[in-house]
C-alpha cells in the first residue's frame, strides 16, 4: 500500500515539459534478474529516446521475454543489481500497476485469458486508471464505449469482442488485435511488444502492424521483441538488437536483422562483436 | 503493491451494518423449555394445531443430538443462554406504515431498504423481520389485487390458518434435523408467500431480517407455495450489528411447487461475520428446502453468502415430480476466520426431473470453505439428469477450501455429472490486469467477480449488482 502513496511525486503530471523527439524515456543499466537462485539477464543496458523504435531479437531463452517482464514489474523476477529509469524516476520502485499508469506498456506474448470479466469493463477499468493518473476525467460508461468503438477500427477488431470475457476462447490473433487495442487506449510512452507478431497469419501481421505504425508518435517509443523480419520489414526500426545469454550482444541498424534472417543466430556466436563497424551508438 | 500486500488491505474493510438500533424491547427471560415454548405460542395467540407443532417439535429437539459431520469448528452452543423471544416494544396492531416506530424505519432506511411509501422500493415488496417479529410488509394492497399473499407468519397463522396447516411441515418435518426441530419448536417470524393458481407474482418479493439484540436467537420460518403454473422470485437479505458474543440464526424455509409453478429464491447473506481475530458473528444453521411436488415444477436457489461466522446451510430440492426442474447456484465467500460448510442436495424421485449446481466457493485469511452436496437418483428417476460444477478458489496461503460431494444412484438410466476444480488467484491473471494500470485490490476483485459471474447472472436484475458490489466491499473498498 505504502507505495500508492509516491504516485503524487511522479513525473507525469500534466503540468511537465511536454516530451521531445530525442528525449531519453527508458535507460537501462547493467541489469541483471532472474527467478530464484537461477539468474536470466546478465548485465542488460539498453537507452530507448522518444521517437525510437528498437527491435529485440535473439534466441528462445535469450532473456528477451524476461527483460519486457522485468521493465513492466512482473513479481516473479528480481532484480539482483543494476537499474531502470523511466524518465529519469527508478522504475524499479514502482508497482506494475504505477508503471501502467505512468506509460509504460507491455504487450504480452501470450495474454492470459481472465473468464468473467467482460472485455469492455477490463478495458474501461483499465483506461480510466491512467486517465486519472494523468489528471484526466474518468470516462462514463457510454462515452467509453463510443471511445473504444471508435479505438478498434484501429485494429479492424468487431465490437462483439467487447461483449466476450478477457481474452477467453479469441484465437491468437485476436488475442494479440485486443493486445494493440489497449495499447491503443492507454496511449502509452514507452511500448514494449513481445512477440506481437508470433502466430499470426500475413493478414492478421499486417492489421497489427499498421495499428503498431499508426500508434507510433515522435514523443513515443517502441521495442519490439521479434524472431522474425517479417515485421520488420512492415515498421523499420531504428535499431536492432541482438540478446543472447541475458546480454545484449550487438546492436545494429535494420542491416542487422537482415543478416540475421540469411545467416541465422550462430552467425553472431561465431563473429566478435567488434566485426561490423557499423553499430550505431543509440 | 504485492498481491500479498494487497490482500491484506483487502481483508481489513470494516463491516457497514454492524450498528445498533437503541429501542425497547420486549424480550422473555434467558432459556428454553416447554413453558417457554407455550409462552412464545400464547404470546401470537396462536391456534392450538401450532401449539402441538410447536410442543412435538420441542420434544423431538430435546431427544436430538446436534450434528458434527460439518467440517465446522465452534464453541458449543449453550441453548440455555438465549433468548427465544425478543421485539421491539410497539402497538400491537399496525394499520399503516405511520405507526412503525420510527426508530425501526430509520434502521431499514440505513440498511438501504427503504419501507416509507415515498422511498420504498419500486417494483419490490418488502417483509421487514426485526428479531423475532415482523414490522412491516410493503406492498400488500397492490399484490393483494392480483390475489398474492405476503404477508407474515404471524399473520398468516390469523389470516390463512388452513393454508399454513396444510403446508408447515410437510417439506421440511419437524424432526428433519436438530436446527430444524429447534427452529419449529421457537420460531418467532418470518414470511409467508401464497400465489393462487396460473398467477405470475407482478413484482419482486423480498424479506429483509435483521438481528439486533446481541443474546436473542432469530428463529424465522418462511413458507412459499406456488399453486399451479403460478410463478415468483423471492429474495431474502441479512445483517446484524457487531458484537463480541455470538448469536444464533436457525432458521427453516419451506417451499412449495404444484404443477408448472415456478419458485426462485434468491438469498444475499451478510450475518455480521466476527472480527479479524474470529471474535463474533452469526452462527447461522439454517435448513432451507423445496419441493417441486407438481409435473413440470421449478425450483431454483441462488446464494450469494458473504456473512456468518459459521454457516451450515444446504438449500434442497426434492424433485417429486415428474420432469421438475431443480437448480442450485451458489457463491460462498469466507474470509479471517471464517467457516462456510454449504452445498445443496437434489433428490430425484421422479423421472425426467433435471437438476444444476454450480458452487463458487472463495476463501481467504484463515477461513474454511467446503461444499457439501448430495445427488440422489431414486429408481424410479428414469432419464433424470443431474450436473455439478464446484468450483474454488483461494486467495493467500492460510485458507483452506474442501468439497464433499455424494452421489447415489438407484436408477441405471439417470446420468449424473460432476465437475471439481480449485484455483489460486492466478498470479499472471493479477499481473496481466495490474499491467494495465488496474490496482491490486480492484484487480483482485475483479478476478473474483469473474469466477463468480455464472452464478451472479442468476440473480434477479435489480440484485446482481448489489451482489457484485457486496463481494467487492468484503474484498476490498470499491470497484471499477
Amino acid at each position: 500500500m505504502t507505495s500508492t502513496e509516491t504516485i503524487s511525486t511522479e513525473t507525469t503530471s500534466p503540468c511537465e515539459a511536454p516530451i521531445q523527439t530525442g528525449d531519453l524515456l527508458l535507460s537501462i543499466e547493467d541489469l541483471h534478474a532472474g527467478v530464484g537462485e537461477s539468474e536470466i539477464l546478465r548485465g542488460v543496458s539498453l537507452q530507448i529516446r522518444a521517437g525510437e523504435i528498437h527491435a529485440l531479437m535473439g534466441r528462445n531463452g535469450s532473456g528477451k521475454s524476461t527483460l519486457s517482464k522485468v521493465i513492466a514489474g512482473h513479481p516473479a523476477y528480481t532484480v539482483t543489481a543494476g537499474t531502470i529509469h523511466y524518465r529519469g524516476q527508478n522504475l524499479l520502485e514502482l508497482s506494475p500497476e504505477e508503471r501502467a499508469c505512468s506509460g509504460v506498456f507491455l504487450g504480452f506474448q501470450y495474454p492470459v485469458e481472465i473468464p468473467g470479466v467482460s472485455n469492455l469493463e477490463f478495458l474501461r477499468v483499465s483506461c480510466n486508471a491512467r486517465r486519472q493518473h494523468q489528471g484526466q476525467e474518468e470516462l462514463d460508461t457510454f462515452t467509453f464505449e463510443d471511445h473504444v468503438r471508435d479505438t478498434m477500427a484501429i485494429v479492424q477488431m468487431d465490437p462483439a469482442f467487447l461483449e466476450r470475457s478477457v481474452n477467453e476462447g479469441f484465437s491468437g490473433g485476436e488475442k494479440k488485435r485486443n493486445e494493440i487495442l489497449q495499447m491503443a487506449l492507454l496511449e502509452p510512452l514507452v511500448a514494449i511488444l513481445d512477440e506481437t507478431d508470433s502466430g499470426l497469419d500475413i493478414d492478421a501481421l499486417r492489421i497489427v502492424a499498421n495499428g503498431v505504425k499508426r500508434l507510433a508518435r515522435p514523443t513515443t517509443a517502441t521495442l519490439l521483441i521479434t524472431h522474425y523480419q517479417r515485421l520488420l520489414d512492415a515498421i523499420t526500426p531504428d535499431f536492432v538488437h541482438v540478446m543472447a545469454e541475458g546480454r545484449i550482444l550487438r546492436t545494429g541498424n535494420k542491416d542487422l536483422a537482415m543478416a540475421l534472417e540469411q545467416r541465422g543466430y550462430d552467425w553472431i556466436d561465431e563473429t566478435d562483436e567488434t566485426d561490423e563497424g557499423e553499430t550505431p551508438q543509440p | 503493491m504485492s498481491s500479498a500486500a494487497a490482500i491484506e488491505a483487502l481483508t481489513t474493510t470494516p463491516y457497514r451494518y454492524g450498528f445498533v438500533t437503541d429501542i425497547e424491547t420486549e424480550k422473555i427471560p434467558k432459556g428454553l423449555d416447554e413453558s417457554v415454548v407455550r409462552l412464545i405460542s400464547a404470546k401470537k395467540q396462536e391456534p392450538e394445531f401450532l401449539l402441538n407443532f410447536r410442543l412435538k417439535a420441542y420434544r423431538q429437539w430435546k431427544a436430538m443430538e446436534e450434528p458434527n459431520w460439518a467440517a465446522l469448528n465452534y464453541h458449543p452452543i449453550d441453548y440455555q443462554d438465549i433468548v427465544y423471544y425478543s421485539a421491539p416494544r410497539q402497538k400491537a396492531q399496525k394499520a399503516s406504515l405511520d405507526e412503525v416506530d420510527p426508530a425501526l424505519l430509520e434502521t431499514f432506511d440505513k440498511l438501504g431498504i427503504p419501507l416509507s411509501e415515498q422511498k420504498r422500493l419500486s417494483n419490490v415488496a418488502v417483509d421487514a423481520v426485526f428479531d423475532s417479529v415482523s414490522i412491516a410488509t410493503t406492498y400488500k394492497d397492490k399484490l393483494a389485487e392480483h390475489g398474492v399473499v405476503f404477508c407474515s407468519m404471524s399473520e398468516a397463522v390469523k389470516e390463512y390458518p388452513e393454508l399454513v396447516e396444510r403446508y408447515l411441515g410437510s417439506v421440511v418435518p419437524i424432526t428433519d434435523n436438530f436446527f430444524a426441530a429447534l427452529n419449529s419448536a421457537v420460531f418467532s417470524d418470518g414470511s409467508f408467500v401464497y400465489i393462487p393458481k396460473g398467477v405470475q407474482c407482478p413484482m419482486e418479493l423480498s424479506t429483509y431480517f435483521r438481528i439486533n439484540s446481541d443474546d436473542a436467537g432469530q428463529f424465522e420460518r418462511t413458507l412459499i407455495v406456488a399453486e399451479e403454473r403460478a410463478s415468483v422470485s423471492y429474495l431474502e437479505g441479512c445483517t446484524a450489528p457487531m458484537f463480541d458474543t455470538n448469536q444464533l440464526h436457525a432458521a427453516v424455509v419451506e417451499l412449495v411447487a404444484l404443477d408448472n409453478a415456478s419458485i426462485k429464491y434468491s438469498t444475499v447473506q451478510n450475518w455480521y461475520a466476527g472480527d479479524k481475530d474470529g471474535k463474533g458473528g452469526i452462527y447461522n444453521f439454517v435448513t432451507k428446502r423445496g419441493l417441486c411436488k407438481g409435473t413440470g415444477s421449478r425450483i431454483s436457489w441462488t446464494q450469494v453468502e458473504t456473512g456468518s461466522a459459521i454457516t451450515w446451510k444446504y438449500p434442497s430440492c426434492v424433485l417429486r415430480g415428474q420432469d421438475s426442474v431443480g437448480e442450485f447456484y451458489s457463491v460462498a465467500l469466507t474470509n479471517h476466520h471464517q467457516q462456510a460448510d454449504t452445498g445443496t442436495k437434489m433428490v430425484h424421485i421422479g423421472p425426467g426431473s433435471r437438476s444444476t449446481i454450480i458452487s463458487k466457493g472463495i476463501s481467504s485469511g484463515h477461513s474454511v470453505n467446503s461444499y457439501r452436496g448430495l445427488v440422489s437418483m431414486g429408481p424410479n428417476a428414469r432419464g433424470a439428469r443431474n450436473f455439478s460444477q464446484c468450483d474454488s478458489m483461494l486467495i493467500g496461503d492460510e485458507a483452506a477450501a474442501n468439497t464433499h460431494p455424494y452421489i447415489q444412484s438407484r436408477q441405471p438410466e439417470a446420468t449424473v455429472e460432476h465437475e471439481a476444480s480449485t484455483c489460486r488467484i492466478s498470479e499472471d491473471q493479477l499481473f496481466y490486469l495490474q499491467s494495465r494500470g488496474i490496482g491490486a485490490e480492484v484487480a483482485v476483485s475483479m478476478l473474483v467477480s469473474g469466477f463468480c459471474r455464472d452464478v451472479f447472472n442468476q440473480l434477479p436484475m435489480e440484485f446482481a449488482a448489489e451482489a457484485d458490489k457486496l463481494l467487492a466491499l468484503k474484498l476490498e473498498g470499491s470497484v471499477g
